[in-house]
Formats: structure tokens, sequence, C-alpha cells
């Protein structure tokens, strides 16, 4: 009754092709945009801030970029995780060397160079298809992980092996370290995401996003209508490393401050980005965010409640998580394999008649 | 030329305890388009299950140590018992809900069991190294050390050995046995069998318990020469190469695979790795594979996948 789009007719062309077709979801989408923008940063509490709502945004934008290339265009990536650190390092070294370098400048200029890195290592998947290129993905992966600690020139040849954020300011307001004001980190990820997030939208709306459909649903008709391959995957393999690189220039400047290596950008980062889009939706934007906040959120819970709630030890507690996170994969996979976004789009379909169902 | 020799020979051997990883993948590919990430984590589980058994620790309590220690052949049995049974718990509790699901959907299954293998097997048997005494030959073969100045590990040459005697049980399995041939036909065309008669459920069932067995064995050998800890479910990693490089539903690919990856992996890192610092083993395989991949797509024995619009 309250979800319903009768009454609401398209009159011209721009109407008919608008990103939310209907006006309950144009004012839903506008609602959580002020809440996220006015609310949120003023009446949430740091921890929150810091711990849940930042990796959560960051997550969510490797997660729309991991989607362009494996939920839209059909390539299997195990890769992100130093496409990943690929953006963290690009960012480090451009800050270092041009200090006056705004950060947006910088957030963007990571997502180039990851492009081009990730357009190189898409490369073969012109000849290699299906699983055979997600294993040839993890010699991106591997490959990648072993340069961050072996090319000293990358971190500025610091002792530790580590890379560490310096202090910045965004038009006058700190952004970096420990002493940035978690609201200020918060705002700057949202505007990057919402925006970011946006353009995703309308990509994949677009030419470029049908013909990655095309060659995902079949290559050699794609082919035949007149797509060409090429063009399609690494644009693929470009716009989603492009994300990727830009959540990880985010990670290490706003939410970390310092990373290394095979640490924070290991291949336990690459599967947790493609469980987020496998449990929120393959090929759908909102399935990247569902999954993300599925994702952050389910192993704080678990451990918070099992080491405060029960009084578990750390060390049984983390076994017990394990366990408990892979039968909660394997119980969502069963329960709904396109993910979130697809219960999302079951419960508008009941929304539309409840509560009067005849 | 005698560092050389020594070299390749160490990389041969290697890269048959990669085979036999990379064999149970091959297993649960053909039968059921499976690709089953969790492979090396049910080595891993199976290994400390059969430390658990040696040891005669019981489950969950693994500060007490009872009296139940077996000896190792019933230690053995006992393990293989409990693969059987986690292959068909697997069949019973996911597989059966999955049926007729998309790849990659089955792909992120066997990561979520990845998971939960990991976190039981430590919850059994406790997080600490085991080592797993199992009365394996160990050192160098003398012979050859005195006689050619060549240091070969015994404990490779048995793996060799068992890798050579498990691949000939399972090509005799595939080809003559009834079962071997109906799981022919389910990876062939899971329709078809079905039609048939054969029944699918039991298929798997079948199909996880052999790979279960393979992953025993790659357990102890794995276990035997590096005790068995966390890490070894990370020579998963080290077989994926290898299966792309000898084709995810080629026996023999696996096991030719394996060897090239290990004589590859070993050159390069003696030298090649340190004019680039060293450490490239970890990637070097992968590129190697990448680069078979390019020539041919399925890998060097897999089947060639015909498309058609």
């Amino acid at each position: 009754m309250f979800y319903r789009e009768v009454g609401q007719f398209k009159t011209s062309y721009a109407a008919d092709q608008a990103i939310f077709p209907i006006a309950q979801d144009r004012w839903f989408v506008i609602a959580v945009a002020l809440v996220a923008f006015l609310v949120v940063p003023f009446f949430v509490d740091a921890y929150l801030l810091s711990a849940i709502l930042l990796p959560f945004l960051i997550f969510s934008l490797a997660a729309v970029g991991l989607n362009i290339l494996t939920g839209y265009c059909g390539q299997l990536s195990l890769g992100t995780g130093a496409f990943m650190g690929v953006g963290a390092y690009s960012a480090f070294k451009l800050m270092t060397m041009m200090p006056e370098l705004n950060l947006v400048i910088v957030f963007l200029a990571s997502g180039v160079i990851t492009a081009a890195v990730g357009m190189l290592f898409g490369l073969p998947s012109l000849r290699i298809k299906g699983f055979y290129l997600a294993v040839a993905t993890l010699a991106a992966q591997f490959f990648l992980v072993w340069l961050f600690y072996k090319w000293d020139w990358l971190r500025n040849y610091s002792a530790t092996g580590q890379i560490t954020v310096r202090p910045r300011t965004f038009f006058g307001v700190l952004m970096t370290g420990e002493s940035a004001a978690p609201a200020a980190k918060y705002l700057l990820a949202l505007a990057m995401v919402a925006i970011l997030a946006l353009g995703a939208k309308n990509i994949v709306r677009g030419r470029f996003g049908r013909s990655w459909m095309a060659i995902r649903d079949m290559d050699v008709a794609a082919e035949l209508i007149g797509i060409r391959p090429l063009v399609a995957k690494l644009s693929a393999f470009g716009v989603s490393s492009f994300y990727i690189g830009v959540a990880g220039a985010m990670m290490f400047i706003l939410w970390l401050g310092a990373a290394e290596g095979g640490d924070t950008f290991g291949i336990q980062n690459s599967f947790r980005v493609l469980f987020m889009i496998i449990i929120g939706g393959l090929g759908t934007i909102l399935g990247s965010f569902l999954g993300a906040a599925f994702l952050v959120l389910m192993p704080i819970a678990l451990s918070d409640t099992m080491v405060d709630g029960l009084g578990l030890t750390a060390a049984f507690a983390k076994h017990l998580e394990y366990v408990i996170m892979g039968s909660l994969i394997i119980f969502f996979l069963i329960l709904e394999p396109h993910g979130l976004a697809r219960l999302w789009q079951i419960a508008k379909e009941k929304l539309r008649l409840w509560p009067f169902p005849y | 030329m005698s560092f050389f020799l020594e070299t390749v020979i160490s990389g041969l051997l290697t890269g048959v305890m990669y085979s036999l990883v990379a064999l149970g993948f091959v297993l649960i590919f053909k039968a059921s388009g499976v690709f089953n990430f969790a492979q090396g984590v049910m080595a891993l589980f199976a290994g400390l299950t059969l430390a658990g058994f040696l040891t005669g620790t019981v489950p969950i309590t693994h500060q007490i140590n009872s009296a139940l220690a077996m000896p190792p052949w019933l230690a053995i049995i006992a393990t293989v018992g409990v693969m059987i049974g986690l292959a068909i718990l697997i069949e019973r509790l996911v597989l059966r809900h999955l049926i007729n699901q998309e790849p990659i959907i089955l792909f992120m299954m066997t990561l979520g069991l990845a998971y939960v293998l990991e976190g039981a097997g430590d919850l059994l048997w406790g997080s600490d190294v085991k080592v797993l005494d199992l009365g394996l030959p160990s050192g160098a073969v003398d012979w050859l050390l005195d006689g050619y100045g060549l240091y070969v590990d015994k404990l490779e040459v048995v793996a060799a050995v068992v890798a050579a005697v498990l691949v000939t049980a399972l090509a005799i399995f595939f080809q003559k046995t009834r079962i071997g041939r109906a799981l022919r036909a389910v990876a062939d065309d899971h329709q078809a069998a079905l039609s048939v008669g054969i029944s699918l459920n039991t298929i798997w069932a079948i199909v996880w318990a052999a790979a279960g067995i393979v992953a025993l064995v790659a357990g102890i050998m794995w276990g035997a020469k590096s005790g068995v800890q966390f890490s070894l479910s990370l020579i998963a990693l080290k077989a994926l190469p290898v299966l792309i490089l000898g084709g995810f539903d080629s026996i023999p690919g696996a096991i030719i695979g394996g060897l090239i990856i290990g004589v590859g992996e070993k050159v390069a890192e003696v030298y090649f790795g340190p004019f680039v610092g060293g450490a490239v083993e970890n990637w070097f395989a992968y590129m190697l594979a990448l680069a078979f991949l390019l020539v041919r797509p399925e890998g060097l024995f897999g089947e060639k996948i015909i498309r058609r619009v």
C-alpha cells in the first residue's frame, strides 16, 4: 500500500530513464543520504564512526569496484587485496612527493594508477576464462604483495617495512592520523563514496555497462553483435580497479593510517571483498553496500558477544568465530544465492500489497 | 652440475607434494564442477585429526592427554572414517541444497567450508603445532649422498611413491570400476547421468570422501615434513598454479603440472631469485602457469571447451 507506483506516470524520456523511477525509492535514497550526511556525524559517537562506519564505507567502495568486474562483466578476480594495496602505496607516494596535493586529488590519482595496473593484469582475461582466470589473477595478488615488500622506493626506504600516513588537512581540517576528528574523516569518505557510487550506478546503466553485461552473459554472442571484447573487458578491469584503488587509498589514509604489504593487502582481503559481493548480490550496486555492511558488522558483533557477553577466551572465540562465519556464509548461499539485494527486491514486491494483500 | 641436478630433483619431489593437494581439487572438479577451495584446509583438518588420534587427545579438551593413543594404522583408519563422515555431512547439509547453482556460488560455498573446517580443526584439536610421528623415514638417501654427493630427502621419495600409487589407484578406479564409470558419467553431464539412474547424492558423497582421503594423504606427507599447523592450509594456494597448468579436470595434468611447477619454482628461486631480492617462490609459480595458459587456455591436459552461441 505504501510502496506503490500507482499514479506515477512517466511522461518524458528523462523520467523513464531516471535512476530511481519510483518516487518512494527516490525519497528513501534522499532521506538516507540526508541522515548520513547531516545527522550521523553529529550524533553518533566516535567509536562507531571510526571502527564501523568508516570501514563500512571503504569496503563498500571496494565491493562496488569488484562488483563491476565480477558481477557485471563476469570476470572472477581474486586480486582485490593487492589492487587496494596499489591504491594505498600510490597514495603514499603521491602525498610524500607532492605534499601540497589536495586529498581528493590524491585519492583519484591513486585510483587512476590502480586502473592502469588493473588493466595490465586484466590482459590475460582476453584469452583465459572462468576459474582459470580467477587463479591467474592470484598471480597479480602474490606478485604485487611481493613487490610491496621488495621495492624499497615504494615505501620511501622506511626501515619498519610499513608505510605511515603524513598529517594532511583538507580545506583546513585535519584529516589524517589519530588526532583527526572521526566525523571529518567520515564525512570525506561518505562524500567520496556517495559520488563514486552514483557514478557507478550510471556507468552500469550506460553503454559500457550494457557491453559488460553482454560479455558476462555470453562472450561469443556479445562479440557477434558487435561488442569488442578487448574494449569491454579492459574497461571493466580499468573502472573496477579505479574504484578498488580509491578504496585502498582511503583505507590507508583515512582509516588505518599505517599499512604493511601482505598483512593489510593479503589474499584474506581479496576473499573478504568477494564475500561481500556474493552475500550482497552479484550485479547490483545496492548489494555491494549490503554485503559490506554484513561482513563489517558480523565479525565485530560475533567477537563482542562471545568475548564480552559469554566470557570465552579470545583464542577460543576466534576459532568459534571462524566456524560461525563460515556456517553463516554457507547458510546465506543456500537461503538466497542471489544475495541480500535479491531479498530486498522480494521485500519490495511484498510491500506493494502489504498490509492489504487482496 | 651436481648442484643443478640437486635443485631439479628437489624441485621434482616438491612438485609431487603439490600434486597430492592438486589431485583432491581435480577429483571434485571432475565429478561435480565444484572448484573446491577447501582442499588445503581439508588436508589440515585430516592432519590435525590424525595427530589427535595418534596422541590420544580428547577433542575440545586438548589439555588432557588420555591413554587412548592409537597405533598409526588404527589412527589412519579412524581418520579415513572421519573424512568419509565429513564428506557425507557436507553432501547432506550443503551440496544437496545447492544443486544447479552457478559455479561461483559453489566456489564461495567451499570458501565458507574452509572457514568452518579451519575453526573446527582448531577447536577440536588445539591450534599448536603438532608433530606427526608415523615412523616415516626422513633424512638424506645415503647412497646418493655418498656416491654422487646429492642430497635427496627420503620423506619426499616416499611421497613420490605414494603419489604414484595413488594416481594408479585412482586411474584404475575411474576407468575400471562401476562407481568410477558413474563418476565419469556425472562429470560429463549431470542430467544425462540422472536419467540413466545414477544417484547424484551418492556420487557426490563418494567424490568428497575420495577427496578427503587424498587430503589425508597430503596432510600426512606435509605434516611429516613440516609439522601439522595452520600454514598447512596455505598449500592450497601452492596447488592452484599446478591445477591451472595441468588443467582442472585432468589427473595426469595434476602430476605433470606439479612437476613443472616444482622444478620451475626451485630453479627460479636458486638462479633468478638473488637478482631481485629473493622470495620469488610465492608468485613465480603463478606467472609460470600464466605463461602456459596464454598458449593453452585450458591448461596442458584440460578438456578443450568448445563454445557455441
